[in-house]
């Protein structure tokens, strides 16, 4: 019965478009709460896995659901490695300085550069938005540019003029790269019971462009700072785990591929599998961290020892900098460590059977394909990193989600329609410590509903499910997102 | 013992508010009339010195030493007069907080204040002197607001995350090149760009801190402390700015020099108006502040917030961010106050100012606080807390001056071996704080979000 289910699903997901988001879709079967879901049947059935386990980052969840519910280390990090800890901390807070400056172990910002210091985008160890106000600049969202091609290593070929991503903030005398300006349009849509709901499409504009106007072939990708929880338990998936659910061909036929990315890792100079970033595109915290040092603060490292400045920018290329590199092995080992070990914050309101049939329905539904629900560690991990049953509510493969949400960049094997299934766990507390429900790659989706209903393409199956729920069901879901 | 003593005693003489009515039982008055008189004090500081003598009225924790801690709490009384213990409540504790934190804020602006007269002299008619003046008012301003420091970090008036302009008060690392010239970079900085910035006035500077979100942070008392000692060159000493570089010219040193001095008295006046924002949210009585909606709270909401700040200032900070940091990477400068070697002082005062928080002490006053609260659920935790707390503070004075010379050399240097064994007792403290939360039924967070 359920397999008949999601083939007829698949086929009306293939069609989906967001004209179909409008309240054109057929009428669908509704989800019985009480449906069992051992929906992929090429995957090897998942042990009944119990609703409303409120340690979803395994030993090392923490009980905090306030302001620093994202910000606290790892409970089962022993008291001996917790100074270590703080350290991290210290320098993810820590804003970099002009070079030359007396404060020689953080001076060397920029020359161009989106931001300070890591917590300014990853604020409170949480999650960047697009711009509220008008007059707001970016902060906590970057562009992602590149032209047609690859570059040496596989990845994305850069804007000559720009580079990788475009830095809004300079030192003085350096101009800054230029300025974004999103405008939405609004789209209306009904669920299957006739509710509205309106969706926002953002467009771009680039203004101020201090090295001539983009190309006509540009690739723009904006992505929000993901929250900074778990990272290392992520880390610590073993590839074999995470390539188990990769089902590249849809040989099950599911309507949901998963396919993982490969990517080049700098330290072992070689491919390897991609597990961070929006498109996965980073194989290890150390690269992710060394890449957004130099590309968003604008800080050399021993993996990323050039300055951030493209042929263009004489003024970037002749400025001082803060050594070679401006940040060394000691703090990027410190940064990765403080990253690797950032708690996941506990569940909350699991007794409460609202939420309980809102997990259901999330299984139910279909959204489980994909944010898979539970994952065990690799043994021979860092020890409190180590064995743990975790609940990240993702299987970090890449799933085509229509070309609503396309940046249509590809990045390594990514293509311009894939995004990475982002981790849910944490999510419910977004809106406590960023003070934002702003979700997607770039923040498009104001809350939950929106956020599920622009999922299309593979998620499309899921989403229509979602929108054919009645009222009740639907706030059930949110429910229980809202208690990760 | 002795300079250490006077040290403190100085700089709380800096920092005491109004005087109060003597009391039946009074820290630090061995004779027992009711109030501390230097005799007392002698007395207390012998006995610490282990120089003989008795008096039970300054070792308030009856552990047979008088610590530094006990100290301070007889040097208050003795300026300001006695006021008893009353029986805690929550709410009491929460009324002691907003009241202690209101009269440190007084203190702050009281000193902020002086510094911005010191300026405005020294700008108007620059000479060593007159730089001199202001030096001495920049060190004398710092005590207090490094005691207040335990009231961040849980959204409170100094550093919410919309409104708290805690950013522009004690910004650092400050970025120095943004505001006047540094070594390798004669023509660095706003000072020097005239072509950029025609007129450097409090406005602008506002505009430079409140622009885009990630303007570079102009102002605050590291801003200041800039453009009074300039870079830190020295092994030995701090900085060693002339005072000619406010003086314009044949005399006058660097370029520029009517911008510099019209940038730090822009920067003084920005310095005050911004704390008297953050005091202004502390004044009891006022429909509509922080404190209205403080004392209104839950009493346990408040004292979570209280707890979240203790405990976030002695681990995330002052552990991680001020001591750990400057340990590992050995970076010379990897200091607070770089420019004036004055980052001992911070360290003491950040963690004396934890200590007013748990013991409700300020201004003469002590308690009720959270102290009170354990004791009646777990008195030999509220022991141990205070205690470890007294031994932190110890272990922070024994760390040699100046902190940038400290951390050097092999983990075997005096210097470090000093810096490790506070760090060993932060931790403690760290610990010991968040057990004294969950003894009162609260779990906080003590990591710097």
């Amino acid at each position: 019965m359920t397999k008949v289910w999601h083939v007829r699903l698949a086929a009306i997901g293939l069609a989906a478009n967001l004209a179909a988001c409008g309240g054109g879709g057929q009428p669908l079967p509704q989800a019985t709460p009480n449906a069992t879901t051992t929906a992929r049947p090429t995957v090897t059935p998942a042990p009944a896995e119990p609703l409303g386990d409120v340690l979803s980052g395994g030993a090392g969840t923490v009980n905090d659901a306030t302001l620093s519910a994202f910000a606290q280390p790892a409970r089962n990090l022993p008291l001996d490695r917790r100074t270590a800890f703080f350290v991290g901390n210290a320098l993810f807070n820590r804003d970099w300085v002009i070079a030359p400056s007396s404060t020689t172990g953080s001076d060397g910002l920029g020359p161009v550069f989106n931001a300070r210091s890591c917590s300014s985008c990853h604020f409170r160890d949480g999650r960047g938005r697009p711009p509220i106000k008008p007059d707001e600049s970016f902060i906590g969202m970057l562009f992602r540019l590149s032209i047609p091609g690859q570059a040496a290593d596989g990845g994305p070929l850069p804007e000559p003029s720009y580079g990788n991503q475009l830095n809004q903030a300079a030192i003085l005398r350096v101009p800054a790269e230029g300025h974004a300006v999103a405008t939405y349009e609004e789209l209306s849509g009904a669920y299957a019971d006739g509710e509205t709901y309106s969706l926002r499409r953002p467009t771009y504009d680039f203004v101020d462009l201090a090295f001539g106007p983009l190309p006509d072939d540009i690739q723009v990708s904006p992505r929000t700072a993901p929250f900074m929880i778990g990272l290392g338990l992520l880390e610590a998936l073993s590839e074999a785990n995470i390539l188990a659910r990769a089902d590249p061909d849809d040989a099950d036929g599911d309507g949901i591929s998963g396919r993982a990315n490969t990517v080049w890792d700098v330290r072992q100079q070689t491919t390897a599998l991609g597990r961070f970033g929006w498109k996965a595109n980073v194989p290890s915290l150390e690269q992710q961290n060394s890449g957004a040092f130099n590309g968003d603060i604008g800080i050399t490292s021993p993996l990323f020892p050039t300055q951030n400045c493209t042929a263009a920018q004489a003024a970037c290329l002749a400025a001082p900098d803060g050594g070679e590199p401006e940040a060394d092995q000691k703090k990027i080992d410190s940064v990765t460590f403080y990253s690797r070990f950032l708690a996941v914050p506990a569940r909350r309101d699991v007794a409460d059977p609202t939420v309980l049939h809102g997990e259901q329905l999330f299984r139910d539904v279909g959204c489980a394909a994909c944010h898979v629900t539970s994952f065990t560690t690799r043994a021979d991990a860092d020890s409190p990193l180590a064995n743990q049953r975790i609940h990240p509510f993702t299987d970090l493969l890449l799933h085509d989600m229509g070309a609503a949400l396309a940046d249509d960049r590809p990045d390594f094997a990514a293509d311009g329609q894939e995004w990475r299934t982002p981790p849910l766990w944490g999510i419910g507390l977004i809106g406590t410590v960023n003070k934002h429900q702003l979700f997607l790659h770039d923040g498009r989706a104001r809350g939950f509903a929106e956020a599920i209903l622009w999922h299309d393409g593979e998620g499309a199956a899921a989403r229509e499910m979602f929108r054919h729920l009645p009222s009740a069901d639907r706030a059930a879901l949110i429910r229980f997102l809202e208690s990760l | 013992m002795g300079a250490i003593v006077f040290g403190l005693a100085l700089s709380l003489a800096l920092t005491v508010g109004a005087g109060r009515a003597s009391a039946q039982s009074c820290a630090g008055d061995c004779d027992g009339d009711g109030s501390v008189s230097i005799g007392d004090l002698v007395s207390g500081v012998n006995l610490a010195l282990g120089s003989g003598g008795d008096c039970d009225a300054v070792d308030t924790n009856t552990d047979g030493e008088v610590s530094i801690s006990e100290l301070v709490t007889a040097v208050t009384n003795a300026l300001d007069g006695c006021t008893p213990v009353g029986p805690a409540t929550r709410a009491g504790v929460v009324e002691r907080y907003a009241a202690l934190l209101y009269a440190n804020y007084g203190d702050v602006l009281t000193g902020a204040t002086a510094l911005r007269t010191a300026i405005d002299a020294f700008v108007a008619a620059p000479s060593a002197a007159g730089l001199q003046a202001a030096k001495d008012a920049w060190l004398a301003s710092r005590p207090a607001y490094l005691q207040t420091e335990m009231a961040r970090f849980y959204d409170g008036p100094i550093d919410n995350a919309a409104t708290g302009p805690e950013g522009f008060i004690n910004a650092w690392p400050l970025d120095e090149a943004y505001i006047d010239y540094v070594v390798g970079s004669a023509d660095a900085g706003i000072i020097n760009a005239p072509d950029l910035y025609p007129a450097i006035t409090p406005e602008v500077l506002v505009e430079l801190n409140e622009g885009e979100s990630e303007t570079t942070i102009a102002s605050g008392y590291h801003a200041i402390e800039f453009l009074l000692w300039g870079q830190d060159l020295s092994d030995t000493g701090p900085g060693n700015r002339p005072f000619n570089d406010y003086v314009t010219g044949s005399s006058g040193t660097a370029s520029n020099q009517a911008r510099r001095g019209d940038y730090l008295r822009a920067a003084a006046k920005l310095l005050l108006d911004d704390l008297t924002l953050v005091r202004d949210q502390w004044e009891p009585g006022v429909e509509g502040n922080y404190r209205a909606a403080f004392v209104a709270l839950n009493a346990d909401e408040a004292l979570r917030r209280l707890l979240t700040g203790m405990g976030t200032m002695s681990g995330g900070e002052l552990t991680g961010q001020r001591l750990s940091v400057a340990f590992d990477t050995k970076d010379q400068e990897d200091e607070h106050s770089c420019f004036s070697d004055n980052t001992h002082v911070d360290h003491r005062n950040d963690e004396i100012g934890i200590q007013n928080a748990f013991l409700g002490r300020y201004g003469g006053v002590t308690g009720p606080g959270i102290y009170d609260l354990v004791k009646a659920v777990d008195p030999t935790l509220a022991d141990a807390t205070r205690n470890v707390m007294d031994e932190a503070l110890t272990a922070i004075f024994a760390i040699p001056v100046p902190f940038d010379q400290a951390i050097q050399g092999p983990d075997s240097s005096p210097g470090r071996v000093a810096i490790a064994a506070a760090i060993a007792k932060l931790n403690q403290q760290t610990d010991k704080i968040a057990l004294s939360a969950e003894a009162l039924g609260i779990s906080i967070s003590t990591t710097s979000p």
